[in-house]
């Protein structure tokens, strides 16, 4: 089965909120000081997703991101844990692309790379939250689109996949090649193998330019965007604690019951 | 026709589910503010009855399209048949609930209808000197609140988080317009099939329902703590819920997650017990009327967010909350 994987380069998700710090006046999130960015934790489990695949049925991932060539890091993660190949997709005109650029941008190298069976997205990236990415790359390309899968089993020409739902699961039948979102429930990612780490850091990883797979510089970048920021700011603590004094722990339980049947919390 | 403010409706059992009269109650504040009409697209199967309702609750012109009811349908199908309405009724602006179906078949109806797409949203307003549409959205694991506005001409789909309204209330006396909508899809827009839907049954009260959640953290170290947790939520009429840390350790299924990735609580007292306050967590729980923190660290980040909070070991708190509260209940 030969498969590519969209991955995204985030800052960390898991920063500790006093060193999360935004510009209001860029609208932009700062890097935390000293905190790397990471692979994006959903297309981890993506490229997870992928490898067990791989286990099964053989075959061959590719990974693929849109960034700045620092994002190469994402890549070789992808490549450490068991992954064939890889890109960069980089170029000024990307620059501040909104999700139906970033879209347009991969479906190109999608095309470019070709005979492929299964694309695989993240449920969302952990910066923006939007989680719209792969179902727009799937309409690009006039693919079949099944969101959140949790499991795949291949089936004669066709996939079988179970997806995630609010109260439960269900099971579709979908001919390939198809795209497909990946949900977080697969569980934790494997780590990188000493092989692998080896691979990727011996892979050299190609940079594409919009030229290089035939991006229509009209669909992608800031001028095309179909929203823009009118704000960011940090959720505020709209809330002010009062903490419950007591000596004890135990006197502390016995007067939160009074403080809460006072509140006519029950 | 031209509709200016659609609402995709889900019917549930006949009826207009929750979550669609809570958009009701956004899209009609929207409505109002703009001086315009409230549409709404139902899809089912004799559904003439949740059509009325839906007048009821606020909608001006409600179009009812003969499909299959949406527990059964493939995604697929209703992109088709939401995509060909639009195309009938050219609205600029698009609601759907951030459900399953509402977050599947939205952004890609902003592809096929080349309109902006905000997914998740808590807050819809109107700029008062632009008349421009504000879509508020939690980004960054909940960190941060993004305020987007599309660029002017650009027809916008929005989801909305459930319970981040309040369900309309129903006014028989409402007037407004039914009609029947005629839409044809081709059935080969439906590439595979759905072999199978399985709705798990829930034991006891559903988080989501729950008017007390007592949550537990990583902090709980392991199963047995839970057996405290639960007794304070049956005595309080409520539930049990999870950070990911008892997931990804074993203790409870991830079914019982709250936040980013888990299920989104709007309780009247939610009590977090040996929880750090991470956002990710946090954004699934923010809006519960009175939240309640015990953790051992008078540091912790819970402790920002809460509006009660005790500094101690919860199996020392515990046991003596739980007998006041018996005793204050007799
Ligand atoms: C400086 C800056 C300016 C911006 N300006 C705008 C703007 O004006 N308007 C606007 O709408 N947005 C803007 N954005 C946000 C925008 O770039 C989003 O990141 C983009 O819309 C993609 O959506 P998402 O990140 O929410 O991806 P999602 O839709 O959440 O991603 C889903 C999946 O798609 C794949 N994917 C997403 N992005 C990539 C990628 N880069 N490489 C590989 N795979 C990927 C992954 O598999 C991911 O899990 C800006 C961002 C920055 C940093
Ligand atoms: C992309 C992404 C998505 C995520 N989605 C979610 C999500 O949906 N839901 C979620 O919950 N998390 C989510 N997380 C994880 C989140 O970032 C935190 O790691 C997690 O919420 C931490 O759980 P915790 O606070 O229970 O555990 P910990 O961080 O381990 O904190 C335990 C707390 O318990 C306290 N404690 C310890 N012992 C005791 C005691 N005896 N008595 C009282 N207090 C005690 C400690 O002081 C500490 O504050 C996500 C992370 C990422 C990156």
């Amino acid at each position: 089965m030969n498969m590519i994987v969209c991955v995204k380069q985030v800052p960390d998700p898991e920063v500790p909120p006093a060193k999360f710090r935004i510009d209001a006046k860029t609208k932009q999130v700062m890097p935390p000081e000293g905190i790397p960015p990471v692979i994006n934790p959903f297309d981890e489990r993506a490229l997870e997703l992928a490898l067990r695949l791989k286990d099964a049925y053989g075959g061959k991932i590719t990974v693929l991101t849109m960034g700045s060539a620092k994002s190469e890091s994402v890549v070789k993660r992808g490549i450490s844990m068991g992954a064939d190949d890889g890109f960069v997709l980089s170029d000024p005109s990307f620059q501040d692309s909104d999700s139906f650029g970033t879209a347009h941008i991969l479906a190109a190298a999608i095309q470019k790379i070709g005979n492929y069976d299964l694309i695989l997205c993240g449920r969302q990236a952990s910066d923006w939250d939007e989680g719209v990415v792969g179902s727009i790359i799937a309409e690009n390309l006039s693919l079949p689109f099944i969101a959140l899968a949790l499991a795949i089993e291949a089936a004669d020409k066709a996939l079988k996949v179970k997806r995630v739902t609010t109260d439960g699961y269900q099971v579709f039948s979908v001919p390939v090649p198809a795209m497909v979102t990946v949900c977080w429930d697969v569980g934790r990612p494997r780590l990188p193998s000493g092989s692998g780490v080896i691979m990727a850091a011996r892979k050299k990883i190609p940079v594409w330019s919009a030229a290089d797979i035939g991006v229509d510089a009209g669909q992608v970048g800031k001028g095309a965007a179909r929203k823009e920021a009118a704000e960011l700011s940090r959720r505020e603590w709209a809330r002010k604690c009062e903490i419950i004094q007591a000596e004890t722990p135990d006197e502390a339980g016995t007067k939160l019951a009074e403080k809460l049947r006072e509140v006519g919390a029950f | 026709m031209s509709e200016k403010i659609l609402i995709f409706g889900e019917v549930a059992e006949g009826k207009v589910a929750t979550v669609t009269k809570e958009i009701l109650t956004a899209g009609r504040e929207l409505a109002n503010q703009m001086g315009e009409p409230l549409s709404v697209l139902l899809i089912g199967e004799n559904i003439e009855g949740a059509a009325k309702d839906a007048v009821s609750l606020g909608g001006d012109n409600v179009y009812v399209v003969n499909g299959p009811p949406i527990a059964k349908a493939h995604p697929d199908l209703y992109l088709a048949i939401v995509a060909e309405a639009c195309k009938q009724l050219t609205p600029s602006i698009i609601l759907f609930s951030h459900t399953d179906m509402g977050r599947e078949i939205a952004p890609r109806l902003a592809a096929r209808l080349k309109a902006s797409v905000t997914m998740d949203c808590i807050k819809l307003s109107i700029e008062p000197n632009s008349g421009a549409l504000l879509l508020s959205k939690p980004v960054y694991g909940g960190n941060a609140i993004a305020v987007w506005t599309s660029k002017p001409g650009t027809a916008q789909i929005a989801t909305v988080r459930p319970r981040s309204a309040a369900p309309a209330e129903s006014d028989p006396s409402r007037q407004g317009k039914i009609a029947p909508l005629t839409v044809s899809v081709d059935p080969s827009c439906v590439k595979g099939e759905v072999l199978e839907t399985v709705v798990e049954e829930v034991q006891g009260i559903r988080l989501e329902d729950a008017k007390v959640v007592v949550a537990g953290g990583g902090g709980i170290g392991g199963v047995e703590g839970f057996t405290l947790l639960e007794g304070l939520a049956a005595l309080l009429g409520g539930t049990v819920g999870v950070t990911r840390v008892p997931c990804d350790e074993g203790w409870k299924p991830l079914s019982m997650e709250i936040g980013q990735t888990g299920r989104i609580v709007s309780p009247n007292l939610y009590i977090a017990v040996g929880v750090s306050g991470a956002p990710q967590h946090m954004t699934g729980c923010s809006s519960s009327k009175l939240l309640v923190a015990i953790n051992r660290d008078p540091d912790a980040n819970i402790f920002r967010e809460a509006d009660l909070g005790v500094v101690g070991d919860y199996k020392k708190v515990l046991p003596s909350l739980i007998e006041r509260c018996k005793s204050l209940k007799m």
